[in-house]
């Protein structure tokens, strides 16, 4: 499938508003090769957001959405937080779950894809902030982890409940202190993403989205990986300017700050030995294929 | 004429949060039925007042829903090409100071932060595209019904607009007037309706007709 799929009917494509003439001219979807360099000519990436000036998340947003393999037959699934603004704009299907259940929704919705197109590829992609998936929702994550459930969970992790003023969270670091969690983190930030490795997951990385074609080549990974051997899990540090006190301008240095060697969001990555034979062998595949497309048009 | 239910379904503004007219007893019209104001007639019967409903407005809109805008398959390539048939013929019979229009509801999304209410409706705030148009009457077609529902009654709540649902399932209680099993034929008769009371309906008689609507539920007290 690919965007010839949705088109408007010839009548009443001069009265659509652009957008739409623009998702059926101009989308990615079944472009090879489409990537975080779409972001800004296609609007199907999200063109305008309702997140704050300068959010870090949507950044965050648009590069998964610019990373996602197979956007046209991908189903993602989302949360009660930030990310629940965005998701009505996003040119994908998206399921809002209750609080806390995504991942329980994502094994149903996996399975039963599976089972109602089977032979086709069908991807799941859980998005929820660090309250849903650690605090609230943590026993539905790692069910569907200890379940071995064939999709990919993306956490954004802004260390704190930021739509509702600033609560403390599991995510959030030891000491800091919020609007309100005025008396300070108390613990130390639940290390997911070894609990995740120690879980099920095959595919884990904790790192920011600073680096835009870093966070495509994770996201590509985690997707592919979760299609064929099983759970993938990328935290991402995605920080509340606003609950840390900084500036719209500022939330590219937070995350470079946060990923420098030994600090928490440090890039962090665990492959298991089956998903890095699996990625080598893709990567043999897509040479072979690029020597093969190179061949043919120097013969031509 | 058998009256299905106590509750006369006319333009608003009616309340906040109007009563869904199905809970105040009406009933959905059987085939080859529609309802008007609630009441359940011969679907010719409405074809007519439909066809006088929209020749009689100010602003007559088609709003087409993603069920015809997209082209899903044949049957949806069909009728959007009988809804633009349509709106031709309105265009060309309606009196001279009418301005009829066709805006899209591409789809349900709720398009926060704002939408623009000049070249769209959304079933969550279709009250914006209404009163910034000064839309006084519309049709929707190819809505799926649960969204219908949704904005017929944010219409009724909040505006003067009349309803015409043209709908390819059961109808619409919510509407003003609704038909059912929506066809490409039932849409180009529609069309017929319209061109055969071309002249013979005077430019706003839709403003009179809803006061003389008004004035028999001050009378009868079948309102509320």
């Amino acid at each position: 499938m690919s965007k010839e799929k949705i088109q408007i009917c010839e009548e009443f494509f001069d009265i659509m508003p652009p957008e739409y003439q623009a998702l059926v001219t101009n989308a990615t979807w079944g472009k090879e090769g489409r990537g975080w360099k779409d972001v800004g000519v296609n609007k199907e990436l999200i063109e305008q957001h309702s997140l704050c000036a300068g959010c870090p998340e949507s950044m965050a947003f648009r590069y998964i959405l610019a990373s996602l393999p197979n956007p046209e037959d991908t189903v993602m699934v989302g949360s009660t937080g930030c990310t629940s603004l965005v998701f009505p704009h996003v040119g994908v299907h998206n399921i809002h779950s209750l609080f806390g259940n995504q991942n329980a929704i994502a094994s149903g919705l996996k399975r039963a894809l599976t089972l109602r197109f089977p032979g086709k590829v069908k991807d799941v992609v859980v998005l929820a902030g660090d309250g849903a998936t650690v605090d609230i929702g943590l026993d539905y994550t790692l069910q569907s982890w200890f379940r071995q459930e064939m999709f990919t969970t993306i956490c954004f992790d802004n260390e704190l409940y930021a739509n509702t003023g600033g609560q403390e969270s599991g995510l959030m670091q030891k000491g800091f202190v919020a609007k309100m969690a005025p008396v300070g983190k108390k613990f130390d930030k639940v290390r997911l993403p070894e609990i995740a490795k120690e879980s099920g997951c095959v595919y884990v990385v904790n790192c920011t989205v600073s680096k835009p074609s870093l966070v495509e080549k994770v996201i590509r990974n985690a997707v592919y990986i979760a299609r064929e051997i099983g759970p993938t899990y990328i935290q991402l540090y995605t920080p509340c300017i606003l609950e840390i006190g900084k500036n719209s301008m500022e939330g590219l240095q937070e995350m470079r700050d946060s990923e420098k060697p030994g600090e928490r969001f440090a890039y962090k990555e665990f492959i298991s030995d089956q998903a890095k034979a699996f990625l080598a062998d893709l990567a043999e595949k897509e040479k072979a294929k690029k020597a093969s497309a190179k061949e043919a048009l120097a013969q031509a | 004429m058998n009256q299905s239910g106590p509750y006369v379904v006319r333009p608003g503004p009616e309340a906040f949060l109007p009563p869904a007219a199905a809970s105040m007893g009406n009933a959905l019209p059987d085939p080859g039925q529609a309802h008007i104001n609630g009441r359940i007639v011969p679907e010719e019967e409405a074809f007519e007042e439909a066809a006088r409903m929209f020749l009689g407005g100010t602003v007559p809109t088609i709003f087409p829903g993603p069920l015809v805008l997209w082209a899903w398959n044949e049957k949806a390539k069909k009728k959007a090409k009988a809804i633009k048939f349509l709106y031709d013929t309105l265009k060309e019979c309606a009196p001279q100071d009418a301005k009829p229009m066709l805006i899209p509801m591409p789809d349900y999304r709720p398009k926060y932060p704002k939408i623009n209410p000049e070249v769209e409706i959304n079933p969550n705030h279709p009250n914006l595209t209404i009163w910034h148009n000064k839309i006084d009457v519309c049709m929707f077609v190819g809505v799926h019904c649960h969204q219908a529902n949704l904005s017929l009654k944010i219409i009724r709540g909040g505006t003067t607009c009349y309803t015409i649902a043209m709908c390819a399932q059961a109808g619409h209680e919510d509407a003003c007037l609704s038909f059912r099993d929506a066809s490409v034929e039932k849409i180009m008769h529609l069309a017929e309706w319209v061109k055969k009371l071309k002249g013979a309906v005077p430019f706003g008689a839709l403003k009179k007709h809803v006061a003389a609507l008004e004035s028999k539920d001050r009378v009868g007290g079948t309102r509320n």
